[in-house]
């Protein structure tokens, strides 16, 4: 079999995904008269995870009034086509090359696509079984989130009739409200921590629709041949066995950041995304990224403003208006600190509206810290758990000359 | 009754028991020999048991036992895979292995790997020192003191394999059922009539395949067995694509009297596993994981190889070897009974299927038995779905692509449902295709993949009910 010869194009900007992040960044650009930006987007239409998702709340700050997912894909797709976006549906990026140039395979053939600037808006997933190291036995019936809502939403299947659900995030409430409408009847959650990770609508929620909260449990193992049977769970060394004919493994989202691993990219362990700075800029000056790529997870609506704002900087990129600091400041993550976005600040070129992003990776109380070398240039007590969002705006820290590391921590 | 769908009025020369490695390397065999063959196989698809679940590496047979039959067949199996696979279009990531030795002790041990390595007539296998080895596998941890390279050894694709030896049994004449467990079974004399719950067969010869069940197939239908099945366990987990560019070659443990140990080896489909685990277990239906199993295999192969430390795991899974009471294979004929039995292929059946084929093939003609060999033999070409290989993605007119981590098309899962040997299940279509094998597990596409095969495969009970 001989691989064709791939075809050649260019265009200004390459947005890889079609989500609300990319969506918006795409939107953003036409705006400040960028033209040839062109949205890639890998299924058959563009709109991203809420496309899946058929219940609401989705657009409340967008469009001032309460959509469901499909709804609301269709508004930011119908936007950035309005705004004279070009998208390319059931088209895949396989390789990022540096300086900006794309490859992508369609039904049409391979493809080389060389772009002055390329944003990645390649979202987020979830974490399935097998990353989790859930033993037993593998039978069907053992879903994620995402694909219970494709099941239903999209192709109009029950895969299920009793499932278990593993976590306490939103989303997985979004799966209790998603199995229900399909109508399933969700026989328990369980959750490993002694609460619930969503402030809300967390327990009330379980219990209205009869299901039975199990906290600090963990999943043993699953059992059944051909399809699931039973699940095994653990709480404070006893063992309970629960019938269930499904399970479904919520949240713990995990950027999408394969590309951006198997290219010349910056790639940062804690958020599991591309390292970038206050811009959305990557390692390589010609790639920005935003939405949840950058870090698990935020909602749609923050995606779509966040890409907006990267789609700003793209412009002004252009426009020449975007200048390299000379001065490239890394933050590094002290223990309990999961997560910090950007990883970078380039020093002298803040917006006001730039923030950085922290999440923990455990139940902390004490005093939040930001240090350079032996000096305390911010501080804020603090109570906080897993997946709370904090967000520290950079104009609070002034960083002193010399300086080239800040130490993020938490101090009891 | 005749068997439902053979169209051969149930008459064959051979009955093969089992649609594992083994039994789809012996119709293989058998029909292109030119004897009239059937394969019966209990579940909806080939490799329902042990053989979907294995390491995936081609043996060279130099650490196996010297003078068995299971050397042999792995040295025989190993040159026909080689002679055969561009014909099949069955793919090969040469790999090579290094055998580390972390310690003193270990380090002692390598002189007589070497000699039995070169006894068994793998004679290109060498000692190399610490240079050379980091030379070859710069991320191996520091403490990797010496090693025995072995050119030979190899990753395959353990599905599209066995998966290929079967289709070309079928082109060339040979038939499979499937749902097919033979219930019963009755020789008078010069026949065998085995009954299954899609009807029966009438052959002149069986042959048991039937590996987790071997014992109890001879047991029950020959009326006794000179081997025992004990089901040894190997969990395996499969990390991240991303964790492929930390090994080129194959990384084996100095084994221990008991087990070969545990591996690290690249997938023919891009990522790197390590596994397997080798438990004791009476049980022959579950090949269950268990978490903490699984959390130990990932820190060993993070201890040798640093930078797997915080990589995602992609999919574990676990297998069931059919070993026996044995140390080698159990393979015997029984004359008078017109019966040949397969038994205690442990964990090199991969490798060793096609010369394990070769040996009972000429055990059945030593029984006096002679058919002419199809003249002009069909090869079928399988699907490549390996990664360092041209993919279907890369040529137009594919339709759409349906799972995005593995870059499964449309045009690729609607050829896996058709043709001489289509998926008999999910998992058939998995194993065909990768489709919601890779790092999201069907977090995108499995609803999707759902609704192009409802309807046209087995489905779990109640999977896929229309709203």
């Amino acid at each position: 079999m001989m691989d064709p010869q791939p075809r050649s194009s260019s265009c200004r900007v390459a947005i890889v995904g079609g989500g609300p992040a990319g969506l918006g960044a795409a939107l953003a650009l036409r705006q400040r008269g960028i033209d040839r930006v062109v949205v890639i987007e890998r299924e058959a239409e563009a709109g991203g995870i809420p496309r899946h998702c058929g219940h609401p709340v989705f657009g409340w700050r967008e469009f001032g009034r309460v959509l469901s997912g499909p709804v609301y894909a269709r508004r930011l797709r119908d936007a950035a086509l309005a705004a004279g976006v070009e998208i390319r549906t059931r088209s895949s990026v396989t390789q990022l090359h540096p300086g900006g140039g794309v490859e992508l395979a369609s039904p049409a053939g391979l493809e080389q696509l060389a772009a002055e600037r390329v944003i990645l808006a390649t979202g987020v997933r979830e974490t399935p079984r097998s990353a989790r190291l859930v033993g037993g036995d593998r039978p069907w019936g053992v879903l994620t989130t995402g694909a219970l809502q494709s099941f239903v939403y999209l192709e109009r299947l029950r895969p299920f009739r009793r499932p278990v659900i593993v976590g306490t995030e939103l989303v997985s409430f979004s799966a209790i409200l998603t199995a229900r409408a399909a109508g399933m009847r969700p026989v328990a959650m369980i959750e490993e921590n002694g609460h619930t990770t969503a402030r809300w609508p967390s327990a009330w929620m379980a219990r209205a629709f009869g299901l039975r909260l199990y906290l600090g449990t963990r999943l043993v193992d699953i059992r059944g041949n051909g399809r699931v049977e039973a699940v095994n769970v653990e709480t404070g060394g006893k063992t309970a066995t629960i019938d269930c004919d499904g399970v479904i493994f919520t949240g713990r989202f995990l950027p999408a950041a394969e590309l951006v691993r198997s290219s010349p990219l910056r790639w940062d362990s804690g958020s599991g995304g591309p390292v970038i700075d206050q811009f959305g800029r990557c390692s390589d000056p010609a790639y920005f990224a935003a939405g949840n790529l950058l870090r698990a997870v935020e909602t749609a609506g923050w995606c779509h403003r966040e890409g907006r704002r990267v789609g700003g900087f793209v412009a002004d990129d252009l426009q020449d208006r975007l200048p390299r600091s000379p001065r490239r400041i890394e933050l590094e993550r002290g223990p309990g600190i999961k997560l910090i976005v950007p990883q970078a600040i380039e020093v002298g070129l803040t917006d006001p509206s730039a923030m950085l992003q922290l999440r923990v990776d455990r139940d902390l109380s004490g005093r939040l810290t930001i240090d350079a070398g032996g000096q305390r240039l911010w501080e804020r007590r603090l109570a906080t758990r897993p997946e709370r969002r904090i967000l520290i705006p950079l104009q609070a820290l002034s960083i002193p000359p010399g300086v080239d590391r800040l130490q993020v921590g938490f101090t009891p | 009754m005749n068997a439902a769908g053979t169209g051969m009025d149930g008459l064959f020369d051979v009955a093969v028991v089992g649609g594992g490695v083994v039994g789809c390397a012996m119709a293989r065999r058998f029909a292109l020999e030119g004897a009239r063959t059937i394969l019966l196989e209990r579940s909806t698809d080939i490799l329902a048991g042990p053989s979907k679940a294995n390491s995936a590496l081609l043996h060279t047979g130099f650490d196996a036992t010297p003078g068995t039959l299971e050397l042999a067949c792995v040295r025989a199996g190993y040159a026909e895979y080689l002679e055969i696979r561009e014909r099949l279009n069955l793919p090969l990531l040469e790999t090579g292995a290094v055998l580390v030795a972390w310690t003193e002790e270990e380090a002692a041990k390598l002189d007589g790997i070497l000699a039995q390595a070169h006894a068994n007539g793998v004679t290109d296998v060498r000692r190399i020192g610490r240079d050379e080895l980091i030379a070859r596998e710069p991320h191996l941890a520091t403490a990797a003191r010496e090693a025995i390279l072995v050119p030979g050894e190899h990753v395959i694709d353990p599905w599209s394999a066995p998966l290929g030896y079967l289709h070309q049994a079928l082109e060339n004449g040979a038939q499979a059922l499937f749902s097919a467990p033979v219930e019963r079974g009755e020789f008078d004399g010069s026949r065998w009539r085995l009954d299954t719950p899609r009807g029966s067969v009438s052959a002149a010869l069986v042959i048991n395949c039937a590996g987790l069940w071997g014992d109890h197939l001879d047991q029950s239908l020959l009326g006794g067995t000179d081997f025992t099945i004990r089901p040894r366990k190997g969990q395996f987990a499969v990390f991240d694509k991303a964790a492929a560019p930390y090994l080129r070659s194959i990384l084996l443990p100095v084994p221990t009297e008991r087990t070969k140990g545990v591996v690290l080896a690249r997938t023919i489909f891009g990522n790197l596993l390590v596994g397997p685990t080798a438990e004791e277990q009476i049980d022959r239906e579950h090949p269950s994981t268990d978490g903490p199993t699984l959390a130990r295999l990932v820190e060993h192969a993070a201890r040798l190889v640093p930078m797997l430390a915080g990589m995602p795991v992609t999919a574990a899974y676990a297998g069931l070897r059919p070993a026996s009471e044995h140390k080698d294979y159990r393979i015997r004929a029984h004359a008078e009974r017109r019966w040949i039995t397969v038994g205690g292929i442990r964990s090199t059946g991969l490798t060793g299927a096609l010369g394990i084929a070769r040996h009972v093939w000429s055990l059945y003609e030593g029984l006096g038995s002679r058919h002419t060999a199809p003249a002009a033999p069909v090869w079928p070409r399988m699907p490549n779905i390996a990664e360092h290989l041209s993919r279907d993605f890369q040529q137009p007119g594919y339709g759409e692509i349906v799972c995005h981590c593995e870059l499964v098309t449309r045009r690729e899962i609607e050829a896996a449902l058709t043709g001489p040997l289509p998926a008999g299940d999910l998992g058939g279509l998995k194993r065909r295709t990768r489709a919601m094998m890779g790092r999201c597990q069907g977090f995108y596409c499995s609803a999707h993949v759902c609704a192009i095969a409802k309807g046209r495969i087995a489905m779990p009970d109640k999977l896929g009910e229309t709203l």
